[in-house]
């Protein structure tokens, strides 16, 4: 894997150098390299002076960062209550059959990461599909989101 | 140095002066709703239309129009919403709409009753904030900035009397803050109620140098966007609220906690906390008066268990988001092990409204034990869905008929679920109980954060129970051991009822389980983990015991346990099904019975739910 090592530095350069900077670094490394490289959190290590199990504790216990890279495109099946009760998880069946891969996985191709999240707050489009944090599709037609979901390269 | 920045309250009085005498004139605004549901139903095409059209007829009628992006309207299933003032409101508008609306509307201002909502029953349209039931029922009091304020705008704010409970506050000694907090009876919003004046005075209290103020904007429960939707329609509210809140307990530093899921939230706070320092609202001697107070933004990490208080100020200092013991109270011991001040972001958008307008004022509203309103989440099941505020005390029947608009597809009202997966679900038979902090809990459900979740006879209620309790399983951050433990348990238990391996004696057993986690969980997130089950079984034990014995799903949910099928009388031959099949296991002519074929069928229902006929049985 290609990390840039200074693009690392770069990152925990502009945070204040104390242990409470560590979870907003991983997130960075995460939006940076889709995930967060072991460089990156030996580099943290060295930096910031926090042993290196502790940043492996964090970065295993946050839903939201990842140690292996996830795909182009996330597409976040919401299935909070409403979006439960709505069908979310039929829907998650069906772009999973659509992607060939169950949730948490990511395509051969490395095209979409498939996730399922507890509630993205967007209840009134139950049950509602997110990809890369930006768009947001209904779901009540899993056609029409497959249809959408194929738009993305 | 910056040259914005405000030196003392005077120079802050006639700078918003100033601004507000410059918007006199202003001609009607046109506001575009830019909320998360109305984005995704194409809002942002209808602003960029609006756009067009004033630009292109901006000479031609000769005046200055503004239209702005505000925070959430409220009516997100009727989105994209567009609103003049407080008198007019438009659903569903689509760019084509565009034209009529600039010349009607915004030019000779005529009210365009199509565009507005249409009553289901009477199919009369109306166009107004007070002919539509949906807003008619509330009350506005958080809600309000978030209709008018650009929320990218600190002037907009300002102008409209923003920041001013500052000046009020900092006229009185921190110890009358903390009383009149007191006195207005406000509780904290975020779930438990507390009272935010006790909680402020007994952080003043503990001799110490430094002291915390938090906001907790991490909205986990499932099915919850008030939150998000304040921090991104009024952020400014919440700020002003936490710099009060510092003031009154004598704290220097704050935190806003929000989810890694809205961005948009952080994006939106982030600037305002900028904006906010640049004037100097925040940041060293605040306008002159002596007072420093900043604020980090920190995102969360994606864990349910970090809108505890304790494990939140441990996710703040970068560590693993794990609870502690309750018997160390965070008022003495929080953040850093200092005395520390959390309170949610509603609560935090209540201080400014008690400060400008007192106690007494404050306490018109609502009920003796819970004064104020609540901003609620509605979704689920029902016909209206979206985000509310209502007197405290209002009854859940009228939050779900007359705001709600009753349930979808003239189903039957079965019950509704309060507080996320801590909280329960109360049946249709209790709906006449007022919402507040008190009867909720005595109902065996709680207030929350304010997500309501509408369920109608299609929803299974052991099914309820299930996905609450494999939310928690899955949640828990396994430090204590009858929530590590007890819920992976609790969940095999219901997976077995609901895929027909229920026996009896299980329903004793998830009672006693439940017994264990409320008294043994080292957490909020353990001990209230019972609910969603105490309160099915109570309110739906008959639906547990038709699984369990008659091997039956009544609503037709658990899809071991029924089959779909087509009332050849009823199918018209639309082919709505077939086209929407996942499977493709539905055939049949056109304006002939379809039927299903059981051997693909997944049992999905998505038939069910598109039939317009109502021809799909579940057996």
């Amino acid at each position: 894997m290609g990390i840039d090592i200074r693009k690392i530095d770069e990152i925990i350069e502009s945070y204040d150098k104390s242990e409470e900077s560590l979870l907003a670094i991983l997130q960075d490394f995460q939006h940076t390299f889709r995930y967060v490289p072991e460089e990156g959190m030996k580099r943290v290590s060295e930096i910031l002076g926090i042993p290196e199990s502790k940043i492996y504790g964090v970065g295993t216990f946050y839903k939201a960062l990842s140690l292996k890279p996830v795909g182009r495109h996330t597409c976040k099946v919401c299935t909070g209550t409403a979006c439960h009760l709505k069908g979310a998880h039929t829907l998650t069946d069906i772009i999973g059959r659509e992607l060939d891969i169950e949730p948490g996985e990511t395509t051969k191709d490395g095209r979409f990461t498939l996730q399922t999240v507890n509630c993205v707050g967007a209840c009134a489009l139950a049950p509602v599909v997110m990809v890369d944090d930006e768009d947001y599709y209904e779901g009540s037609s899993p056609q029409d989101v497959l249809k959408n979901l194929r738009k993305y390269k | 140095m910056d040259n914005r920045k405000l030196q003392s309250v005077k120079e802050f009085e006639s700078y918003r002066t100033k601004i507000a005498e410059s918007r006199k004139d202003e001609y009607p605004v046109i506001y575009v709703c830019g909320g998360t549901p109305c984005l995704a139903k194409g809002s942002r095409a209808v602003a960029h239309a609006f756009k067009k059209e004033i630009e292109s007829q901006g000479l031609a009628c000769k005046v200055e129009l503004r239209h702005k992006v505000t925070g959430c309207q409220g009516f997100c299933s009727k989105g994209p919403v567009v609103s003049f003032g407080n008198d007019i409101v438009y659903l569903e508008v689509k760019p084509n709409h565009v034209p009529e609306i600039m010349e009607k509307t915004v030019k000779n201002a005529q009210v365009i009753d199509s565009l507005g909502y249409k009553d289901p029953q009477t199919k009369k349209r109306s166009a107004s904030f007070e002919g539509i039931p949906f807003y008619s029922h509330q009350k506005g009091m958080i809600l309000k900035g978030l209709r008018e304020i650009d929320p990218l705008e600190i002037d907009d704010y300002i102008a409209r009397g923003g920041y001013a409970s500052l000046v009020r506050a900092f006229a009185m000694v921190p110890e009358e803050v903390i009383d009149l907090i007191a006195e207005s009876g406000l509780r904290g919003r975020g779930g438990g109620g507390f009272p935010a004046g006790a909680k402020w005075k007994s952080c003043r209290a503990v001799d110490s140098e430094v002291r915390y103020v938090l906001c907790n904007g991490d909205e986990g429960d499932p099915g919850a966007f008030m939150d998000r939707s304040i921090m991104e329609g009024n952020p400014h509210a919440v700020i002003e609220g936490m710099i009060v809140g510092a003031w009154a307990v004598g704290a220097h530093h704050g935190y806003a906690y929000i989810r890694d899921e809205y961005p948009l939230a952080v994006k939106v706070m982030k600037k305002a906390v900028e904006d906010a320092t640049a004037m100097g609202l925040l940041g060293r001697n605040i306008l002159g008066t002596g007072f420093d107070f900043d604020i980090k933004i920190t995102r969360g990490g994606g864990a349910f268990v970090c809108g505890e208080s304790s494990a939140l100020m441990r996710s703040i200092e970068g560590k693993v988001g794990e609870p502690r013991a309750k018997y160390i109270r965070s008022v003495e011991k929080g953040l850093y092990d200092l005395p520390t001040v959390l309170n949610n972001v509603e609560t935090w958008t209540n201080v400014p409204l008690i400060v400008n307008n007192g106690a007494q004022w404050y306490r018109k509203t609502g009920t003796q034990g819970s004064p104020g309103t609540k901003v609620f989440s509605l979704a689920g099941k029902a016909v209206n869905t979206g985000l509310v505020e209502v007197p405290m005390g209002t009854t859940i029947r009228e939050l779900v008929e007359k705001v709600g608009g009753g349930i979808r597809g003239g189903r039957k009202f079965k019950a509704v679920q309060t507080g996320g997966p801590s909280g329960g679900c109360i049946p249709e038979s209790l709906a006449d109980l007022p919402i507040d902090f008190d009867s909720l809990s005595k109902a065996g459900s709680m207030m929350g954060s304010g997500g309501i979740i509408v369920m109608d006879e299609a929803t299974c209620m052991v099914d309820v129970a299930k996905y609450f309790i494999s939310f928690l399983a899955e949640e828990s951050c396994g430090k204590c051991s009858p929530c590590r433990d007890g819920l992976p348990r609790m969940k095999q238990i219901l997976t077995d009822i609901t895929e027909g391996r229920g026996k009896e004696g299980d329903i004793e057993l998830l009672e006693e389980l439940c017994e264990v986690l409320s008294y043994g969980a080292l957490c909020g997130l353990g001990s209230s983990a019972p609910n969603p089950v105490l309160s099915t079984i109570k309110y739906f034990r008959e639906e547990y015991e038709a699984h369990i014995r008659d091997k039956r799903c009544p609503a037709g949910v658990c899809r071991e346990l029924v089959t779909f099928r087509i009332d050849a009388d009823a199918c018209t031959g639309c082919t709505l099904c077939a086209k929407q099949c996942p499977q493709a296991c539905i055939t049949g002519e056109r304006k002939k019975a379809h039927v299903i074929d059981q051997s693909t069928c997944i049992k999905c229902g998505v038939c069910r739910d598109v039939c317009k006929f109502d021809a799909v049985r579940v057996e």
